[in-house]
């Protein structure tokens, strides 16, 4: 077999001769170092995750061999589907976390019986939080060998990118630590994305020649064109099972979709809507109320406007010794009614022992921002020591109108975060 | 002295009758900004912010001499007004626009790429050389002509930073948004090698956010090739939890890679001078000549 060394077109390229062994353990290096980075990408966060029998189903129409079975919500179904499959099947949670395997989602059975008390159990499971309401049966496949294939978009090289392994099967990111050098990554061109060349190519290095290397290529050409049919950002097999007949068949199968791309996906567009099952009971009521907001375990509570300012408004309440009890994002050019929504939402939660409003109002504008604060006095009271800053457009409105209700605004993020700090030390 | 934009920017507007397209048109105008042309498809020979509005960019260059482009269309269409721009010879291309597809601007990018076109964004507020020309949607007055050059992957602390600067009496060259997407046209690097060659900029300033790897490939960069200029750096999100999203696709931890934390110390070692809160900068500049030193 070949080194399993990152070659890209543009690298080859550049390349004036052989690479010498320092060349390969840079590669290898660096292998390593973005393997790091995509798997920290692949977590970016609340996505269009498709179930595995979801994904299964269309990569069947797209002629992605697939082991024989069906999907059942009830222990009887699942018994009909081994009955009509038949010899040893494996019967698996249908949840989106990852880690159902460690978590006994996954469990083989060699009757339809025992198929029947197998699912049983794991219809009655939830996993990290997720109930399983679906099984998927499936036949054991005869493997002769298990692979890894991956299609991912690769932000630091702003391109999608191949990970390839003959160790599929296993942690891979356990692999990619252990020795880098078995994870093949091969970049793909952006503008015309994966020639059959490129497929074959890494067939090639994964040590298959002849009618296997055309297989191969066939299965990894497949795989790329799911992922541009449905704008994946994700499309993974872990494990490729190499069948003794030769033939490649995606044992398991993940396929992640850009949320951003659903408007030409409308038959994604209900099921995004799902709540994830990480989403805790607070942040779930605050998305449904637009705010972009994250749950975290301190008693200061925090709303601002911009994702990177409401950072900063963070590190800054710990900075001066306070713990946050949220993120919370009201957006650019944010109305009086979502102000008044996340103060409301914030100061109604236990845990919350004062709260932090920090606006610099470009889009956003202040008058805005203290009639929602005001609003909020009106209507239910300010509940818990409440400090604002807020400066920017419409500065001077927005602070008589908090006036008018005997609130003052302050100009400096840091005296306010020391001063909010201060009230839950009181 | 400037990167990018300057009094010889002339730009059109792509999506100019929408509702951002005209609210920015007029405070970029405000702010001095010289705008030749609207285009919005369907909507040629009408008039918007009393400007004309083409159907076209092609047309829009038949009567005038526009030389750059900022995009508000919404983001099914982002990606063709792109290429339409840059088609068109115009650059750098400002894209406003957020929730764009990935693999739209990962074609976008290196549509861009291959043609010698500049992108800024998407998801981006924009760019601004102080005191000359504002492509953006940031606030214009909390900028002051200086020779200090900013890039940052946030909006309202980008504002932050400047307006404390400005406050003491420190001005900026042109401070540029990168964007918060996972895929942009300018990452941190390509800001430092702009800035390097700029001689109305002496000092650089970069404020990133977890995740990704743009603050260590700066790092790597300014080590690398003895970076010339005093860079300063704020990096938000020391407070955020693992693993979970902050607003922004990009703003995300999973590991000690992309953390706040490894993200200074990496700045830290390559010379850079970090702030540990906002406010800091300023004090820093004013008080340090040289990281080297």
């Amino acid at each position: 077999m070949l080194p399993a060394t990152t070659i890209t077109n543009t690298e080859r390229k550049n390349d004036s001769g052989l690479g010498s062994l320092r060349d390969l353990e840079m590669r290898w290096q660096t292998a390593k170092y973005r393997w790091e980075l995509l798997t920290e990408q692949l977590q970016i966060g609340i996505r269009m995750k498709l179930f595995e029998y979801e994904a299964k189903s269309i990569a069947q129409n797209l002629g992605i061999n697939t082991p024989r079975g069906a999907v059942a919500s009830t222990s009887e179904e699942a018994r009909d589907i081994h009955k009509r499959i038949g010899g040893e099947v494996v019967i698996k949670a249908q949840v989106l976390v990852a880690g159902r395997g460690k978590a006994g989602g996954i469990k083989f059975a060699g009757k339809p019986d025992e198929t029947r008390e197998r699912a049983t159990e794991i219809l009655n499971m939830t996993i990290k939080g997720e109930r399983v309401k679906k099984v998927l049966v499936e036949q054991k496949a005869a493997a002769k060998k298990e692979l890894f294939a991956s299609i991912v978009l690769d932000r630091a090289n702003r391109c999608q990118t191949v990970l390839a392994s003959d160790q599929g099967g296993v942690d891979i990111e356990e692999v990619a630590r252990q020795a880098p050098e078995k994870v093949l990554r091969h970049r793909l061109d952006p503008a015309f994305g994966m020639r059959s060349y490129d497929a074959r190519l890494i067939a090639l290095k994964l040590g298959y020649q002849g009618a296997q290397q055309g297989s191969f290529t066939d299965f990894l050409s497949n795989l790329y064109r799911l992922s541009v049919i449905y704008d994946a950002e994700l499309v993974e097999s872990n494990p490729v099972i190499e069948m003794q007949d030769g033939r490649f068949v995606a044992a398991d199968l993940r396929v992640i979709v850009d949320d951003n791309s659903l408007f030409r996906h409308p038959e994604f567009q209900e099921r995004s809507k799902e709540i994830s099952s990480e989403v805790t009971a607070l942040e779930s009521k605050a998305r449904d109320n637009g705010l972009a907001f994250v749950e975290l375990d301190g008693d200061i509570g925090i709303i601002g406007n911009g994702a990177g300012l409401v950072m900063a408004t963070l590190d800054l309440v710990r900075q001066y010794g306070g713990k946050p009890a949220n993120f919370c994002d009201v957006g650019g050019g944010a109305d009086a009614e979502h102000v008044a929504t996340a103060l409301q939402i914030i100061q109604g939660a236990d845990k919350v022992k004062a709260v932090f409003v920090n606006i610099l109002a470009g889009i956003t504008r202040c008058d805005e921002v203290a009639k929602g604060i005001v609003d909020v006095k009106k209507v239910m009271g300010i509940k818990k020591p409440l400090v604002i800053r807020m400066v920017g457009t419409n500065q001077e409105e927005g602070r008589k109108i908090l006036q008018s209700a005997g609130l003052t605004a302050m100009d400096k993020m840091d005296e306010a975060a020391r001063l909010v700090v201060s009230k839950v030390a009181a | 002295m400037a990167v990018l934009i300057g009094k010889q920017t002339r730009a059109i507007v792509q999506g100019i009758t929408g509702n951002q397209g005209s609210f920015h048109t007029r405070l970029m105008l405000d702010y001095g900004t010289r705008i030749v042309a609207g285009v919005t498809p369907g909507k040629g020979g009408t008039t918007a912010v009393g400007l004309p509005v083409f159907d076209t960019i092609a047309a829009a260059l038949e009567k005038t001499d526009a030389n750059a482009s900022i995009i508000f269309v919404p983001a099914p269409f982002a990606k063709e007004a792109g290429m339409e721009a840059i088609d068109a010879g115009l650059s750098p291309v400002v894209i406003i626009t957020e929730m764009i597809p990935a693999r739209d601007s990962m074609i976008l990018i290196e549509y861009a790429k291959n043609r010698g076109a500049t992108i800024i964004g998407p998801n981006t507020p924009g760019i601004i050389t102080a005191g000359e020309s504002k492509l953006g949607i940031m606030p214009g007055d909390v900028f002051k002509p200086g020779k200090v050059g900013l890039g940052s992957r946030s909006g309202t602390l980008t504002y932050e930073i400047a307006a404390s600067l400005t406050h003491d009496g420190i001005g900026q060259s042109t401070c540029l948004g990168i964007g918060g997407d996972p895929f942009t046209g300018l990452n941190f690097v390509d800001v430092l090698k702009l800035f390097r060659d700029d001689p109305g900029t002496d000092t650089v300033i970069l404020i990133g956010e977890i995740g990704g790897s743009a603050e260590e490939d700066a790092a790597n960069y300014i080590r690398d090739t003895k970076y010339p200029k005093r860079v300063a750096a704020y990096i938000a999100g020391r407070a955020a939890p693992q693993g979970k999203r902050m607003g922004h696709a990009g703003a995300i931890i999973t590991g000690t890679e992309g953390t706040a934390d490894a993200k200074m110390k990496s700045l830290r070692e390559a010379g850079v001078l970090v702030a540990e809160v906002p406010s800091e900068l300023p004090k820093l500049l004013l008080h340090q000549v040289s990281p080297l030193q």
